[in-house]
């Protein structure tokens, strides 16, 4: 095993918090920059790697950097870490993401700065866990620690809405009470699993690769594959459990509602298809239509309710609702292209609803309000903001050139490419959903950004110093894969090649079966 | 028959230690007897040290009727590791109610003698005159604040709540000997092996004894003393009680029905099930209203105990070790709460959840004790009560018992809602008082070990699931 990149990269963003823990209170700005220096070296190091698996590896595909120690050995538990064409888009997407949270503005943080910055240290290690982890346990401990901190930063830094009656208090709690509910299902689904396979395999592992290799009963992947898919779906805010989204992203502070738009909910998207669909392919297959119908409903019906916001934070919440539509067509049809299309999806809404939840809190910040009436003209004051804000704004409406348009683009190809009527039905449905994406960005954009210029807003000052960051590094990920899609495409494949394959070769078994037991 | 009694040296040596503590309190001039809580705690951790060399003793006294195997020392040490840490903590909050300061501790260590006793105990006389010494010398704790009226309520309450199930206990135990013949716990099911069926008389005698043991695990439908004994109780006589009596009934409980009733198998473990479940559902959504962080503890403490009871319904020497796994989680956890509830009480005087407002910028270490504490009961990773979760449940999930897996995480769910609330009001809200909070050194030490051990076994399980098999192994020889 050489240099454990993998754990520094974990690793990073924790020691600075716990270097933060022994700053003293009043110099918020170190606690900062520790911020900033240990997400920057968590990102220098992704971008990294990315590069050396996508020279060597990505011909060959499998895990790359992987690390192994053994660690709770009678529930066969391995600290083990790796990365694929799979986690390293969602590993670059958190740091990307992490790093310029750091340095985003919200009103509320000046207050009690470093319980701030430690607590989102520790989120931004926890959501890297979950990508990095090859063994479901400690993929699980991950999943679960992200829930705490974001609770208490949402109660002590958030901020309720104007156009709802919706509290901070009310809109954590209601997030996290989601987010755990899902999870008990997720874990009762994942012991059940892990015990059948111990009666397979002889011993208890939770190593996903071999989990996967089991070839478990029909019954128990349809019934596992249901409460697994609760779990993920709802963290992804799949229609109907979604609510809690735009919720808790309203009422989260700016940096938080970046990282849980951006990455967070990615984590329930990567889990539906590296544990779900890996695993279990025959439960995925039942579930697939269901999937499908709700994500339709995801697409065209937060798409409607986006129409009638008056809110920007809710403006954003729900276009993310429905943009995780598209992700969840991807995974439904089941084929390699729509799997490509929903995993560089969700790779490209983090990057652009990162820059937007970015740009709106500096709005929000700055004015002190993100009730779209109130604003307009603001293009004349903050010409750098609205800049962010109309790149974030063209790439949720899927403009070619700006990172969206390609996977987008493969979704649908992917849901057409099933030759399945009802897919195909379902996708045309789906597309309405793009036409009302863009009606409602670009009026956003009019009302907040264009026409009259407002004397109330004359004072508010435009984006300038370490708040610059975010805009520029967003800005340039969200162009770079734009006009180069195949650095992220190519590696997608690389990652989805092994799920695809085990998901056609259960199903043509299965059919094998099913022939010769009607031939009896 | 020639005992070795040096097998039984951890009982005898805290024995001693309680009388010791008597005498030298009976010498010593009143103002330098709060050395004796110190003298106590130092006693207990040799003790604790020395019962180290007892694991892979397993062997049998008195013709049976004492046991001293793995499960025994496991719980033995439970218990030590308990009366230390409350002992250490309890120094401020004992030094505030004026009176009887050394008596105080000379009763937990007889309380903690009377658990020892009953782990062992493998004889229905042993076991009785065991309970006894630890229920009674708890009734005297409970009603320790003389002149607070809620204490002695609480201690009435105790002792006539106590002393009626223990006689259910009791007639249980009567019919089990007047079917079998015996009080030996290994020969009642060399006898009802015999017997072959199961009659009437010993199915109600087998109930009789669910419901006596279920009064002291506070189970469903037997909790109805807890929250009220809870609160009234001097909190560091509450911790010792929610913990100490809780684990000391598991282990005997275990050790009645795995050894003496294997043949009822079948029946018991689905009666187990029911109650589990009810107590699980009913302990969380029950804790949801309460405003007093004691009696919201103590509704959560009765849930806790339905998932220790999930690990009974397995049967099996997985869920005998998720129990001793938990139930020793469990100990830090709860002592670690109350720890934090007694400071607190001790420095304001009130017990009200709404009063622990901005006390994370009060004391940093109590709130975030707290919250840890709270955390690790809900089973959220990477707290050890994850771990202790993980561990029941999946001994039971491959047995049919899918459903309750599923009752347990929702509702374990469900209390992180009460837990996070009790963590709302610490760190959003702003103090309404700034003064700092006076912590005790002793109650520090208490305060850190409860938190780092319950953060260090959920991250690295290894060691204490260690011990546990080996105890549950010995269990099932």
């Amino acid at each position: 095993m050489g240099f454990p990149v993998l754990t520094v990269i974990l690793l990073a963003p924790i020691i600075g918090a716990l270097i933060s823990v022994f700053i003293p209170k009043e110099n918020s700005k170190v606690i900062k920059a520790v911020a900033g220096i240990t997400t920057f070296t968590s990102l220098a190091l992704t971008i990294v790697i990315y590069f050396i698996y996508y020279n060597q590896n990505l011909a060959t595909g499998g895990f790359a950097f992987t690390e192994d120690i053994p660690w709770v050995r009678d529930l066969g538990v391995v600290y083990s870490l790796g990365v694929d064409g799979f986690s390293l888009p969602m590993l670059l997407l958190t740091n990307i993401i992490g790093f310029t949270s750091v340095f985003s503005r919200s009103w509320s943080v000046e207050k009690r700065a470093k319980e701030f910055y430690i607590l989102l240290l520790i989120l931004i290690g926890g959501v890297m866990g979950t990508f990095v982890a090859r063994d479901l346990f400690i993929f699980f401990l991950f999943y679960e620690v992200v829930v705490i901190p974001i609770y208490i930063m949402v109660i002590i830094w958030g901020s309720g809405s104007k156009t709802k009656a919706v509290t901070k208090e009310y809109a954590g709690m209601k997030l996290t009470i989601y987010l755990l509910i899902g999870s008990a299902f997720l874990l009762a689904a994942m012991i059940w699993m892990y015990m059948q396979a111990a009666v397979y395999l002889g011993a208890p592992t939770f190593d996903i690769a071999t989990l996967a290799k089991v070839d478990f009963p029909a019954k128990f992947q349809i019934i596992a594959f249901g409460m697994m898919a609760f779990g993920f779906t709802t963290l992804l805010s799949m229609f109907p459990f979604h609510s809690w989204s735009p919720d808790g992203y309203a009422g989260a502070p700016t940096a938080v509602s970046m990282i849980h738009a951006g990455v967070l909910k990615k984590i329930g998207g990567y889990g539906l298809i590296r544990i779900g669909l890996f695993i279990l392919p025959l439960g995925a297959k039942a579930w697939a239509p269901v999937i499908a119908i709700l994500a339709v409903g995801n697409v065209v019906y937060a798409a409607l309710i986006c129409l009638a916001q008056k809110d920007m934070k809710y403006v954003v919440g729900y276009s993310s609702v429905s943009h995780m539509g598209f992700v969840l067509i991807g995974v439904a049809s089941l084929n390699i292209i729509g799997l490509n299309g929903a995993v560089a999806n969700m790779f490209a809404h983090g990057v652009m609803s990162a820059l937007f939840f970015s740009m709106v809190g500096y709005i929000y910040a700055a004015t002190k309000s993100r009730y779209i009436p109130d604003l307009g003209g603001l293009a004349h004051q903050m010409p750098v903001a609205s800049t962010g804000f109309v790149v974030a704004a063209m790439a949720s409406a899927g403009l070619p050139g700006l990172v969206s348009f390609v996977p987008e683009f493969t979704t649908f190809v992917g849901a057409f490419a099933t030759k399945q009527t009802n897919m195909q039905v379902l996708s045309i449905i789906a597309l309405t959903g793009v036409v009302l994406g863009a009606v409602y960005v670009l009026r956003m954009v009019a009302n907040v950004l264009f026409g009259p210029r407002k004397e109330e807003w004359d004072h508010v000052e435009d984006i300038k110093g370490s708040y610059l960051i975010p805009v520029v590094v967003l800005i340039v990920f969200i162009v770079t894969f734009g006009i180069f899609p195949s650095l992220l495409m190519d590696m997608v494949n690389s990652g989805m090649q092994p799920i695809a394959a085990k998901m056609v070769q259960a199903t043509t078994a299965a059919a094998a079966a099913a022939q010769i037991g009607g031939n009896i | 028959m020639d005992a070795n009694y040096s097998l039984l040296s951890i009982e005898i040596a805290t024995t001693l230690l309680a009388i010791g503590v008597i005498v030298i309190g009976l010498l010593v001039p009143k103002e330098q007897k709060y050395g004796l809580g110190y003298l106590v705690t130092i006693g207990l951790t040799g003790i604790l040290l020395l019962s180290f060399s007892f694991y892979g003793v397993n062997t049998k006294l008195f013709d049976g009727m004492y046991i001293i195997d793995d499960f025994s020392t496991f719980f033995k040490q439970l218990f030590l590791i308990a009366a230390i840490l409350v002992s250490m903590a309890a120094t401020l909050y004992v030094k505030k109610i004026g009176t009887n300061y050394g008596e105080f501790f000379v009763m937990m260590v007889f309380a903690t003698v009377g658990m020892m006793l009953l782990s062992s105990s493998g004889d229905f006389i042993t076991l009785y005159l065991a309970l006894e010494t630890m229920t009674i010398s708890f009734y005297i704790l409970t009603g320790y604040k003389k002149n607070d009226s809620k204490s002695a309520e609480a201690g009435v309450k105790y002792l006539i709540l106590g002393a009626m199930s223990s006689a259910i206990l009791l007639y249980g135990l009567s019919l089990v000997y007047g079917m079998t013949g015996t009080t030996v716990i290994v020969e009642v099911a060399a006898k009802i092996k015999v017997l072959g069926s199961m009659s009437p008389a010993l199915l109600v005698g087998m109930i009789f004894l669910i419901a006596g043991f279920g009064f002291k695990i506070s189970a469903v439908p037997f909790q109805m003393w807890s929250p009220d004994v809870y609160e009234g109780a001097p909190t560091p006589v509450t911790a010792f009680l929610a913990v100490g009596s809780k684990a000391a009934a598991f282990a005997v409980l275990i050790r009645v029905f795995f050894v003496a009733f294997p043949a009822f198998q079948s029946q018991w473990r689905l009666l187990f099930a029911a109650l589990a479940a009810l107590t699980i559902i009913i302990g969380n959504l029950v804790a949801i209203p309460q405003t007093n962080i004691k009696r919201m503890l103590a509704y959560s403490s009765i849930a806790q105990a339905g998932y220790i009871m999930t690990g009974i319904v397995a049967a099996s020497v997985a869920g005998v070790k998720g129990v001793a796994f938990y139930a020793m989680l469990y100990v830090f956890a709860t002592i670690g709460a109350f720890t934090v509830v007694m400071n607190f009480s001790a420095n304001t005087g009130s017990d009200e959840i709404k009063d622990y407002a901005g006390l994370a910028q009060r004391s940093p270490l109590l709130a975030s004790v707290l919250t840890v504490c709270l955390l690790s009961m809900a089973g959220i990773p990477p707290l050890a009560g994850f771990a202790g979760k993980f561990y029941l449940f999946s001994a039971i999930v491959n047995q049919g018992y899918l459903w309750l897996v599923i009752i347990g995480l929702l509702m374990s769910m469900a209390s992180v809602y009460y837990y996070l609330s009790v963590a709302k009001v610490m760190y959003m809200a702003d103090p309404v008082d700034n003064t700092p909070l006076v912590v005790p050194a002793g109650a520090k030490a208490t305060l850190l070990v409860t938190m780092v051990i319950t953060v260090f076994l959920g991250i690295w399980p290894e060691p204490l699931s260690v011990l546990a098999n080996m105890a549950a192994a010995a269990l099932f020889k």
